[in-house]
């Protein structure tokens, strides 16, 4: 989408001027930052780029980027942007939204965007708690979780963003961590490239009602040991040295593999025909194995509005229809 | 239009039917009613002489009453579906109170209906389900047939499945499939008795059934046998003539609510060049909108079956923001659902078509039956101030013009329209004089050109004619721009929790609502503009209220009546001319909502007459009720 003519955007042209209002310290800032970049780096047009976004934290996005944006209502950013997707092609479309919004009260709009493979980019922030109405557990909280809702901890088991986006058939699912800039600059780039649904689960830290949710595997200390990058093609290895790695059995589970076992780590295919190994990372559990991020999956299908407006082009092109024809069609009969 | 609907000889007025009894007669109008099975093909059959009668020149109204299970248990009174259609030499504005003619496929269709056929009407009897079995599912102890209770009814019994057998006998269809020829048997011998040309028929079937030419020349011989049996075996002496109702010249064709509703839409769309998107899902009886504007891809039109009734409206505001008009089609149940968004639509001041084809409620109601109840939902069925306009439809082919002036309202305002239909309407038809394309009135769309650069955009700077705010769509060059629920500063859009500004927000959004009225035209009246009683409705009563008035002015009563397209904004002139009359009556399919809205705003005793019951109001309960009315005034 870039001219000749016209200088490409840096990513201060992106900031728009509003004043950001998320709680200092908060992971969002962190995001902004990296999109604004990855927005400057692809060479994006402000006028081509909407933001849609829900409620909740993350939702207040759209604002603070000088491009068109749409700021909706609860849950429901998916079928407000697939509406503007299928309404005008060309139109850069992403969606903002958080693990509330999309996971809980907007369930529905996620898995049917998911589904249907409409030309979205979901970036969904990922704090595992309701930070907007102060502290409440989200549905991607640990079961357990201590709130001012769930003061003897939460009964909910939660579920994974990643699995629910690959269960829905999703065509580009991936992860990414607030402070880890390069890597997430890295996989927003990518969920441009793709041309159906690309959701990006971003962890997201909220310092002030779920802080450290993540340090347990981010943290500079163990982050090496405790986190799995995924690479297309490259074995899945981790550990300060890349002396381990996951295997799986016959039955998808996986195992973690080291010393001579090593090169039995699985090779990374994020185009593979089944969704069973990215669904086995997905749910790999967190305590016992190190946390993946990068691409979980990345497959062509054709998209949503490509199919729909093909339908519509090839009507118009084929059976031309004045008003008047298609108002006095059918039985008429004249009175005089 | 000449005539009016008034009582000549065969009326809903008259409690007995005139149909005579010998000679080649000639009638003004006739009620039939046909019900049988649900799985017996009787909307397939009145709709069949629904489009023959309307070829032949006759005004005609339907009313299509089925129930909602799909095939309920045969034989039983749920089961039942029937389909009325009344046809006249002249104007007519419902689809009849009691008919004169019952055609009962079975016991249960009997026992559901037989209490409305008038007296000395004719029932046609499918005898071949009489049998013990059949009585029992219909709850009969005793049979209808032996027992006195059809004294008084010119009955003819035929035993169609026997007949239609032997019409096909040399079909290759099984018994199965020739026992369900035997409505088109049924329709043969009415043919026969009100002189209806059959080839409209013919072709229709032959279309219908393109596929399975086996299926086309079984129905039409079960339909030329039904034909060649009355007038063979003189079951009826005579058969009737309705002569072609005199109606204003122009091109006609029969329409459904829902289908006129539709091409309203797109005609507007058509005439403003701006894309329809809709967003829909499935619920009765708005389907049909989400079917018929299916198939208009050839006119660009988008259709979205969504994932829900939220996601559904939440893809039209997307597409209206965009750039193309968003419309979403449902029943009250979705409407409910989709308050909310409706809410945003509202703050973002985004054009939106919302269409609420009533159905009964509360909660699933009734989903095949009519009612008005939906209102106040329209009204005041979101969070917060949030006004909106509100337009009903009250005839089949009055949904077109209704459909349109919602688009054109919609664009021109940068307002969401609410459209209230009902299940009445959807499903019933009339004869539609089409309108002149070119006599369209306009519709104003304006989309921001681009920016200047160096100059910051302003989302909300106003049209200072009807405070609509620019349609910015994305993807043009300098007017990158941030909307959303949240209250914005007028004119910057900018987020603000300014105390004036929001109270400025308030009455603006207000304003731009009621500045809707300044485009109206001043309201008819059907009689004086002043008198005794003033009869308002809106919505699907109109039928029976015009029939009811007519009826009543030509005994020489001061009595007026006058229909509400506009719910919200109400029309400038409407206190006036409610002023104008002793006594204000209002009859609705609720309980009294827009007499209540009357009230409060005009503070004028508005006298609310209420059914809710599933079913249109009938003509004659309008007007012994108005009678009533008129002798207390007076």
């Amino acid at each position: 989408m870039t001219s000749v003519d016209e200088p490409k955007l840096t990513k201060k042209d992106f900031k728009s001027d509003q004043d950001v209002r998320w709680c200092p310290g908060c992971g969002d800032y962190s995001i902004l930052n990296s999109v604004q970049a990855a927005f400057a780096d692809l060479g994006k047009k402000l006028h081509e780029t909407v933001i849609i976004s829900g409620i909740g934290c993350s939702s207040r996005f759209p604002y603070y980027m000088d491009t068109y944006g749409f700021h909706t209502i609860h849950g429901r950013a998916p079928a407000v942007a697939t509406g503007v997707k299928l309404s005008n092609a060309a139109l850069d479309v992403w969606v903002v939204t958080g693990d509330g919004d999309a996971m809980s009260i907007g369930g529905n709009h996620f898995i049917h965007a998911m589904r249907r493979n409409v030309g979205l980019k979901i970036l969904l922030f990922n704090n595992r708690i309701y930070g907007l109405t102060k502290g409440q557990f989200s549905p991607t909280s640990p079961q357990g979780k201590v709130t001012k809702s769930s003061p003897l901890g939460s009964v909910d088991y939660p579920f994974s963003p990643i699995a629910l986006a690959l269960g829905a058939g999703g065509t580009f699912v991936a992860r990414a961590v607030d402070i880890l800039g390069p890597h997430l600059q890295s996989m927003v780039k990518q969920a441009d490239s793709h041309t159906g649904t690309a959701m990006i689960e971003i962890y997201q830290n909220c310092n002030i009602f779920n802080d450290g949710a993540y340090a347990g595997f981010t943290d500079k200390g163990v982050r090496d040991a405790r986190m799995l990058y995924l690479e297309h093609g490259k074995p899945l290895l981790f550990g300060a040295d890349n002396d381990k790695g996951i295997a799986f059995d016959e039955s998808f589970r996986p195992f973690i593999v080291e010393g001579d076992d090593l090169g039995k780590a699985y090779v990374w295919d994020e185009t593979a025909d089944t969704p069973a190994p990215a669904m086995a990372l997905a749910t790999m559990d967190e305590a016992k194995f190190p946390v993946p991020i990068g691409v979980f999956r990345r497959i062509d299908k054709p998209n949503f509005e490509y199919g729909v407006n093909q339908q519509i082009d090839a009507a118009v092109a084929n059976n031309k229809q004045s008003l008047k024809d298609l108002i006095y069609a059918g039985e008429t009969w004249e009175v005089t | 239009m000449t005539g009016t609907d008034t009582n000549r000889g065969l009326t809903s007025s008259n409690p007995e039917s005139g149909i005579p009894e010998s000679g080649t007669k000639e009638l003004d109008q006739v009620v039939i009613r046909f019900a049988g099975d649900s799985g017996d093909g009787m909307q397939l059959t009145g709709d069949q002489f629904t489009r023959t009668t309307a070829l032949m020149g006759n005004d005609i109204a339907t009313f299509p009453d089925f129930p909602a299970e799909i095939r309920a248990p045969a034989g039983t009174l749920p089961g039942v579906s029937a389909f009325q259609l009344r046809f006249s030499s002249f104007d007519i504005h419902t689809p009849g109170d009691a008919p004169d003619v019952l055609v009962a496929m079975n016991p249960a269709a009997l026992k559901a209906h037989i209490g409305q056929l008038k007296k000395n009407g004719i029932l046609l009897l499918n005898n071949a389900s009489f049998k013990a079995l059949d009585l029992k599912k219909a709850t009969y102890t005793v049979d209808p047939r032996t027992d006195g209770s059809l004294d008084g009814f010119r009955v003819i019994e035929i035993d169609l499945t026997a007949r239609t057998r032997e019409a096909l006998a040399e079909s290759d269809l099984d018994n199965r499939g020739k026992d369900r020829c035997k409505n088109m048997y049924a329709l043969g011998i009415l043919y026969w008795l009100f002189q209806r040309e059959v080839d409209p028929t013919k072709k229709a079937l032959a279309e219908k059934f393109a596929k399975r030419p086996a299926i086309v020349e079984a129905n039409l011989k079960a339909m030329a046998a039904g034909h060649a049996y009355a007038e063979t075996v003189e079951i009826f002496q005579v058969s009737y003539k309705v002569a072609p109702a005199k109606m204003p010249p122009g091109t006609y064709r029969n329409i459904m609510g829902n289908q006129s509703l539709c091409l309203g839409l797109v005609a507007a769309s058509q005439k403003g060049n701006v894309p329809l998107f809709l967003g829909s899902y499935p619920i009765t009886p708005a389907s049909d909108v989400l079917h018929q504007l299916s198939s208009y891809k050839n006119l660009g039109v988008a259709t979205f079956q969504a994932e829900d009734e939220i996601a559904a409206v939440c893809a039209a505001i997307g597409a209206s923001y965009t750039g193309k008009l968003g419309i979403t089609s449902t029943s009250g149940p979705g409407v409910a659902l989709k308050a909310e968004a409706i809410g945003l639509a509202i703050m973002a001041e985004l054009p939106l078509v919302v269409l609420n084809i009533q159905r009964a409620g509360p909660s699933t109601g009734m989903p095949t039956k009519t009612q008005q109840a939906d209102l106040l939902q329209a009204m005041y069925g979101r969070n917060g101030e949030s006004p909106m306009v509100v337009i009903s439809c009250s005839t089949a082919a009055d949904a077109f013009e209704v459909g349109y002036e919602a688009v054109r309202i919609a664009t021109k305002h940068m307002v969401p329209v609410m459209v209230l239909s009902d299940g009445y309407i959807a499903n019933g038809s009339e004869p539609w004089r089409l309108p002149d394309i070119d006599k369209l009135p306009p519709v104003e769309v304006n989309y921001a050109p681009e920016g200047v650069a160096g100059v910051k955009f302003k989302p909300y700077e106003r049209n200072p004619e009807t405070l609509a705010r620019p349609w910015a769509k994305p993807g043009t060059k300098g007017l990158v721009h941030r909307i959303g629920g949240l209250e914005k500063q007028d004119i910057t859009g900018n987020i603000s929790y300014d105390a004036d500004n929001h109270q400025h927000m308030i009455n603006t959004r207000a304003k731009k609502v009621a500045m809707v009225a300044n485009d109206l035209a001043p309201m008819e009246t059907i009689g004086e503009k002043s008198g005794d009683v003033l009869v308002l409705g809106w919505g699907s009563p109109r039928g029976a209220i015009t029939a009811a008035v007519t009826r009543l002015q030509e005994q020489g009563e001061s009595i007026s009546c006058a229909f509400l397209r506009y719910l919200n904004p109400l029309p400038n002139d409407l206190e006036a001319l409610m002023r104008s009359f002793k006594k204000v009556v209002l009859p609705e399919l609720n309980c009294g909502q827009l007499a209540m809205m009357l009230r409060s705003k005009y503070l004028i005793d508005v006298q609310s007459y209420s059914q809710v019951n599933g079913q249109p109001f009938q003509s004659q309960a309008v007007e012994d009720y108005m009678r009533t009315v008129l002798q207390e005034v007076k």
